[in-house]
């Protein structure tokens, strides 16, 4: 029997799977998948949309002249933000990348798509049954639900409901791995974005199993079986999958700005071997990195700090560091490919900023390391984190890593995904063309202004910073609530952001015209013949990247200025040991 | 391209960008002086949070919190009742979170040490000496030491910065800073 054969009475055995061929890139596209895709990806988009609208609630609440809801709202509303965006919202869209970077880009049907709509329904429910639990108000705990403080016991089910929904969905995806490669349905290696997904996987098995040994416990306590959670363990464990969990949005989003980056401007990786290898510290370094979510906690060792901060965060941070020349980097060769060679630079302004796809790509790109990525190595230092810990400087930082980096990246793939696996041309195409900049430039304000509210000492989840209703007072500085009110007139412009993409994404979705192939409004590269050309470019024969030099190298001054000024900084507090 | 397979079916033979291999060992050489740093700070640094933290029952704490401020009030913070304490220099002070509020208000000396011990007695709350910034997590169950050294005069505030229910905002505390006596 040839090959062929086996693989045929394979798919047999399993499901008769129907294809279509993609008209721009060649793929063969499961259509029980693209439905999944579909699913998950429109899930999302509706957490996304009620998660947004607390957020801004939030912020105009915090914004000291507005101060829009009362105490009780305010601080159920601030859960449900952080739930249905860090949440539900992210980890709806990375299942359907999850099912994207196996199923299509590797031409092969998926695995079960039965079991895919019980993940999905699970996910559906779970993430539902929490949100009921908030908004019944005996469950304002946070997401991070720190006990003793004890939620009702159908937001912890919730959440359980959700994360086995999605281990289920992360099994499809290793299952869809494995018929490909038997049905060998693709060649050689996986794509780089294929591993950078089967990275964020790997990364979730360990993430949502550190969830189960804590809210299943927690469960059970809330429900009086189990009598005590002892709070420093409960965060030690919790944020084993916290941390973790936002190791699955860098994994994913990164690899979302290799497939963007190809797609929009057919970016080949530099080379394959040092972008994988970068995939391959997150697995190895993270998982420990949660330790620094616990530098001012009583009784963890310095030792032990310094040795999970650096040793694990650090060479993940390598990670994230390699990844952010060879992002930019294989854009620079394929545009100086593409012609664009004059001086240091003309490869990023002839860059297609019209298409928001790659705008919000490139956004995502600089925002998370300028601002995500550095606040965060310095507020996960062990000494230094004792000036902001709590602080606004923690939403500021991860306002940056995960707004203005994960999420907009997500955005702009959307911008892919719509014409690719929905055939849907993009609605108010103008509009398209705005949204990244105006998400991107929100985010980045509401990220900044928090962080620096938070070097003024404003806590987070704080509703008000007068302190009126305190027996004892203190006054902040004005500078604290000149920065809330910036806060607020920037969150106004990330929810003008976030409104627009919903709205895109709905009318293309419900009403927009199907894509003709023959004249599509938006072009991919991957189909012209500067693409055939670009793909043959890899590490050897290789132009030089001027420009991509001098942006890691202001990258790197910034870093370490911004680094030792807070050492600075810290030496003037008292001294305490 | 990123989404296909590698043009190259031995992509790990691939050779290496120059520009690659050298921001990759500048970034690793970073990793290691950011490392080093923390560590030389323990030798150098005045800051330095302690590890010393010992489980405690919130009944226990309660009552040595109590001793304590009854031995060495001096007055009461005007329209609160709550005592001011003034722990003589080198003393070990307490200092209490519960809902909501941060009890005694301490007096302390300029330039003089103390042992402050830190304990919650219901939820986890946060420590957040204003304008100072200096931010500790406060566990029940866990009673955390502290050696510090006001080095600056005047009134400081103590806020609550980990959410701890719905008075969360109204939770607040005070340390003032007085020229020490001539000991
Ligand atoms: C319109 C866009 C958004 C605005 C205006 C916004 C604003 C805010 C504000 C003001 C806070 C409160 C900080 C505090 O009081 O402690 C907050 C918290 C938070 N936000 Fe956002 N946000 C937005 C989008 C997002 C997105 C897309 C994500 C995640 C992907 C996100 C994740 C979070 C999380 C996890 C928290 C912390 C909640 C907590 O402390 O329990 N936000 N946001
Ligand atoms: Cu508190
Ligand atoms: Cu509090």
């Amino acid at each position: 029997m040839t090959s062929i054969d086996i693989a045929a009475g394979r798919a047999q055995a399993g499901r008769e799977a129907k294809f279509r061929t993609c008209p721009f890139t060649g793929l063969k596209v499961d259509l029980a998948a693209q439905r999944l895709i579909v699913a998950n990806a429109v899930a999302a988009v509706i957490f996304l949309a009620v998660g947004g609208l607390f957020g801004l609630l939030v912020a105009l609440t915090r914004w000291p002249a507005v101060h829009l809801l009362p105490a009780e709202w305010f601080y159920l509303v601030l859960t449900g933000h952080g739930a249905n965006v860090l949440l539900f919202w992210i980890i709806f869209f990375e299942i359907a990348v999850l099912y994207f970077a196996s199923a299509i880009l590797l031409n092969s049907r998926l695995a079960t798509p039965r079991l895919g709509w019980l993940a999905f329904g699970l996910m559906v429910v779970g993430a539902a049954m929490a949100n009921v639990a908030v908004l019944q108000g005996d469950s304002t705990v946070m997401f991070t639900s720190y006990p003793p403080m004890k939620a009702a016991p159908h937001f912890y089910l919730g959440l359980i409901l959700f994360a086995v929904g999605a281990l289920l969905a992360v099994g499809i995806f290793f299952a869809t791995l494995v018929i490909a490669k038997d049905e060998r349905t693709y060649e050689g290696s996986v794509p780089l974005v294929t591993f950078g997904a089967i990275t964020a996987a790997i990364i979730a098995v360990y993430t949502i199993a550190s969830g189960a040994v804590i809210l299943i416990p927690t469960f059970l306590w809330s429900i009086g079986i189990v009598g005590n959670i002892d709070p420093l363990m409960y965060k030690v464990v919790w944020w084993g999958m916290g941390h973790s969990s936002q190791q699955i949005n860098v994994s994913t989003h990164v690899a979302l700005w290799y497939a963007i980056a190809a797609l929009t401007v057919g970016a080949v990786p530099l080379s394959e071997k040092v972008s994988r290898t970068a995939f391959l510290l997150y697995i190895l370094f993270l998982q420990l990195a949660s330790a620094h979510h616990l530098l001012v906690e009583p009784g963890i060792s310095s030792e032990w700090k310094v040795f999970n901060t650096s040793y694990a965060m650090y060479l993940a941070v390598l990670g994230s560091m390699i990844h952010g020349l060879t992002v930019p980097g294989s854009i620079e060769a394929a545009q100086r490919r593409n012609g664009f060679t004059k001086g240091a630079f003309e490869w990023l302004r002839k860059a297609p900023w019209g298409n928001p796809a790659f705008a919000g790509m490139f956004l995502s790109l600089v925002m998370f390391g300028f601002i995500g990525g550095i606040s965060g190595v310095v507020l996960g230092t062990e000494q230094i984190n004792i000036l902001m810990h709590n602080t606004l400087y923690v939403p500021g930082h991860f306002h940056g890593t995960v707004v203005a980096g994960t999420t907009l990246a997500f955005m702009a793939a959307t911008y892919l995904i719509l014409p690719l696996v929905f055939q849907r041309e993009v609605a108010f195409p103008k509009l398209a063309k705005v949204q990244p900049y105006l998400f991107g430039i929100g985010a980045a304000g509401i990220a900044l202004f928090m962080m620096g509210a938070g070097t003024l000492g404003v806590p987070r989840r704080h509703w008000d910073i007068t302190l009126t209703d305190a027996s004892i007072p203190y006054e902040f500085a004005a500078g604290a609530f000149l920065m809330m009110g910036l806060n607020g007139l920037f969150a106004i412009l990330a929810a003008l952001g976030g409104i627009i993409y919903i709205v895109v994404v709905v009318a293309s979705v419900l009403w927009g015209k199907r894509v003709d192939p023959a004249r599509p409004a938006w072009q991919f590269p991957v189909t012209s013949a500067a693409a055939a050309n670009v793909a043959k470019y890899g590490s050897h024969a290789t132009v030089k990247l001027p420009g991509t030099i001098i942006l890691v190298g202001v990258f790197f001054v910034a870093f370490m200025l911004y680094y030792y000024v807070n050492w600075k900084y810290l030496s003037a507090v008292w001294p305490l040991r | 391209m990123a989404v296909t397979p590698p043009v190259q079916r031995i992509w790990w033979k691939e050779p290496i960008e120059r520009v690659e291999l050298v921001w990759t060992a500048l970034a690793f050489l970073w990793g290691l002086a950011m490392f080093s740093t923390m560590i030389v700070w323990h030798v150098v640094g005045k800051q330095n949070l302690a590890n010393e933290a010992y489980r405690i029952s919130p009944q226990t704490f309660i009552a040595r919190a109590d001793a304590f401020a009854e031995k060495y009030k001096v007055r009461e913070e005007a329209n609160t009742g709550v005592p001011v304490v003034r722990p003589p220099a080198g003393a070990d002070i307490y200092l209490l979170g519960r809902l909501w509020e941060w009890w005694p208000v301490l007096e302390l000396e300029k330039g003089r040490t103390y042992r402050l011990h830190l304990s919650s007695i219901d939820w986890q709350h946060g420590f957040s000496l204003l304008p100072v910034n200096i931010n500790i997590q406060v566990h029940p169950g866990y009673e955390h030491v502290i050696t510090i050294t006001p080095d600056q005069l005047g009134q400081f505030g103590i806020v609550c910065n980990e959410y701890c229910g719905i008075g969360h905002h109204q939770m607040t505390g005070k340390i003032y800073v007085v020229e020490p006596k001539p000991q």
